[in-house]
């Protein structure tokens, strides 16, 4: 006899939770998911539920939750307006693999398409975003359903799933009974490795003069860090990082050689169109990377590790395909590498970022221009935590800012919205962060205009007291609209400018700490001051207004086309 | 897109038989702009396992990457994508004619003989002429059809079946 008993379905959805290892739920209730948070109230000592005041706030900060932890992010929240404010989130977790289970209330299964109270058919609208989406009607569906919702979320390349809760199913009494998943016939979690590939690409690599590693989340999503260090120590392969790739490999690392793509450095960028094979590992080869495909890394042999076989050949042709987990791929191609050593590629590395230093970097890291520079306060941020933060950031000028002068000697230090670009996703997602970590500093770099977007959420730090450091970069533009305005636009500031309130006065109202500072002498105490006080803080900072986040390969452009100067 | 410099692809999809997989299959075509030619879904020669016959106008490396996109969905078991020659493809076309035309002349008459058509029903007012077969047979049927005046017609999508012995599903597990 299994060790079933009577219970409600949304007993049952508490009891699954926790049998995969659930501690931590985001979440807004509403009338159509009323009892599954009447269960909740029996399990809030084993289910923490973090309130949020947005619902598209409970999803970035599980997406922020399972970036910084690993662990799957879980969210429920109400039908109707409360699933389809999930939406935005939830398209951002999938572009970025990053595992979710959303929860949602559906109206009772016989008012379905009735155009009842707070219905919606959030299973159609969330197919296309989502990993799988799956509409549970009958309470001895849950533990199946949420089963499959974990498996599917977690493995392979990681993504958000939505279960959708009609009412009934939440409280029709069942025989709980839980197993959980482990294979799906239709799903291939784990493409099997051809070991033939495996070879060419270690014969491949032997035989490189110039070979150019390019490093993306998956290698920490397959918790593969290690093994990529001993792969690129071994054959001495200089290696560059995607936006997500931030925080793989400790930046002090002597093959890290810097960010690729729009507003990457210099020489990585350059070194792919010189060198004679590219190694992309755990990327995807997005076009903010790859710039112009048409001339991208021509004159090179291409090797591809990734989980995905959807993404070999999706964006760049390649030459050798190599299919699995990275955690066992790197190993099984280092094993047939030869030592090698490429010191005169490796150093013409340094000879280009060095001129990016004195061209771009020096200026804005250790500006003496009369208004604080955005590039100097994360310089001195990551500097006075020991690069050991977190940094999460918002996206646009900031985002790029806090990824190009940020540095992380651990892995999961980075988080930001890559694929979707997601504005509003900073606030919630450094919440989500310090929730699941909460013994390391997280650091939020965001703008004016993107803590607005989210700004609801301050509520949600006040509630639960979550100590999170929020930066803002105030220039009282969007900066990179209006940055691309002045290079493109010809300087037409078309809605950019931006009237704010008083956010120091709007984190009292929360009974957050704040300080806004305007004059460079007073950043070094302000920081200090920050990082220094046990809890939440909001340090507002006035930079310069038309501040540019440079080099800059304009977009479909390659690397030849670079501005490196206002 | 230009059709007239495109390829006639058949991509068969072979799924468990879940509500709304129809939709997410489709989604993947309209977001690259690819228009479904004919579709058709049907149970396999494998219980619980159904079949999807769809044909659309593309190029060999859109296509690649759209089947790849295709079986990735959880519930999709696999797909594949052939080009006219690997399958053998038939569609069924009913046309309706008046009456009157048909006795007005035989050439009617020939040309059902002459395409292998039948005559499925007649009365005063119009016959149904129904004709099973290739794409192109079944065009040029219309168009001499077309000169003697077409009350309604329709066709299926095409249902094919490949050149090799069995259903093509030995990397996935039965069970």
């Amino acid at each position: 006899m299994d060790n079933r008993e009577s219970v409600s379905g949304s007993v049952s959805l508490m009891k699954s939770l926790i049998e995969e290892g659930t501690d931590t739920i985001f979440g807004y209730p509403g009338g159509q998911i009323m009892p599954v948070f009447d269960a909740l109230y029996d399990y809030r000592q084993k289910l923490k539920h973090i309130l949020v005041r947005h619902e598209q706030g409970a999803v970035h900060a599980a997406q922020g939750y399972s970036r910084a932890s690993g662990k799957v992010g879980v969210v429920i929240v109400t039908s109707g307006p409360g699933a389809t404010n999930t939406v935005t989130g939830i398209a951002d977790a999938m572009i970025d693999s990053t595992p979710l289970v959303v929860i949602s209330g559906q109206v009772v299964s016989p008012l379905l398409g009735t155009d009842a109270f707070q219905e919606v058919d959030i299973v159609g609208i969330s197919q296309p975003v989502t990993k799988w989406s799956y509409q549970v009607r009958r309470a001895d569906e849950i533990a199946w359903a949420v089963a499959q919702a974990f498996y599917i979320a977690s493995s392979g390349r990681p993504g958000p799933v939505l279960l959708d809760f009609t009412k009934d199913a939440q409280v029709s009494m069942i025989n709980h009974y839980y197993e959980k998943c482990t294979s799906i016939r239709s799903y291939v979690s784990m493409p099997k490795i051809d070991r033939a590939n495996v070879r060419k690409a270690a014969e491949l690599i032997n035989s490189a003069k110039k070979p150019l590693a390019l490093v993306g989340q998956g290698v920490e999503i397959g918790k593969a860090e290690q093994e990529l260090i001993s792969f690129i120590e071994k054959a001495q392969i200089p290696a560059a990082w995607t936006l997500l790739g931030a925080s793989v490999m400790p930046f002090d690392h002597p093959l890290n050689k810097g960010m690729l793509g729009m507003h990457g450095n210099l020489a990585p960028n350059q070194k792919t169109n010189e060198c004679d094979l590219l190694i992309a590992i755990g990327m995807r080869f997005d076009d903010r990377v790859i710039g112009d495909v048409n001339t991208y890394a021509k004159q090179a042999k291409i090797i591809h590790f990734d989980i995905d076989p959807a993404e070999i050949g999706k964006n760049v042709d390649v030459d050798i395909p190599v299919l699995g987990d990275v955690k066992k791929t790197l190993p099984a191609v280092t094993a047939l590498l030869k030592q090698a050593d490429h010191d005169d590629w490796i150093e013409s590395f340094d000879i280009i970022n060095g001129e990016e230093y004195d061209r771009v970097i020096a200026n804005e890291i250790y500006c003496d221009r009369e208004y604080i520079s955005m590039g100097e306060v994360i310089r001195r941020i990551s500097e006075k935590t020991g690069n050991e933060a977190i940094t999460v950031t918002d996206v646009g000028q900031n985002q790029m800012m806090a990824a190009r002068y940020s540095k992380h000697k651990n892995p999961r230090s980075f988080i930001s919205s890559g694929g979707l670009g997601t504005m509003g996703f900073g606030l919630p997602a450094a919440i989500g962060a310090k929730i699941a970590v909460p013994d390391r500093t997280v650091c939020l770099f965001c703008g004016d205009g993107g803590i607005q977007m989210c700004i609801q959420e301050l509520g949600t730090i006040m509630q639960s007291n979550v100590k999170v450091k929020i930066i803002i970069l105030n220039n009282r533009y969007l900066g990179m609209v209006r940055q691309w305005q002045e290079i493109f636009f010809n300087k037409r500031y078309s809605e950019t400018p931006m009237l704010n309130p008083d956010f120091v006065k709007i984190a009292e109202a929360y009974r957050i700490k704040g300080r806004k500072v305007s004059k460079r002498d007073d950043l070094d105490d302000a920081i200090r001051e920050m990082l220094e006080h046990n809890g939440a803080y909001l340090l507002e900072v006035d930079v310069e207004k038309k501040g540019m986040v440079l080099p800059m390969i304009p977009p479909g452009m390659n690397v030849s086309s670079v501005i490196l100067e206002k | 897109m230009d059709i007239n410099t495109q390829t006639l692809y058949t991509v068969t999809v072979y799924s468990e038989n879940h509500v709304g997989l129809l939709t997410q299959i489709s989604n993947i075509f309209t977001r690259r702009f690819i228009n479904i030619e004919s579709l058709t879904v049907s149970a396999s020669a494998m219980k619980g396992v159904h079949k999807f016959t769809i044909t659309c106008y593309s190029d060999d490396k859109a296509i690649e990457k759209l089947v790849k996109q295709v079986e990735k969905k959880i519930d999709v078991l696999t797909a594949y994508y052939y080009v006219e020659d690997e399958i053998i493809s038939r569609e069924i076309a009913l046309f309706k004619v008046t009456t009157e035309t048909l006795m007005a002349n035989n050439t009617i008459e020939s040309l059902v003989n002459r395409y292998n058509a039948k005559i499925i029903e007649v009365n005063n007012l119009y016959t149904v002429i129904e004709k099973t077969g290739g794409k192109t047979e079944i065009r040029e049927l219309f168009d001499e059809l077309e000169h003697y005046g077409i009350l309604q017609f329709v066709r299926s999508g095409s249902v094919s079946i490949t050149r090799s012995k069995y259903e093509q599903l030995s990397d996935v597990t039965m069970c």
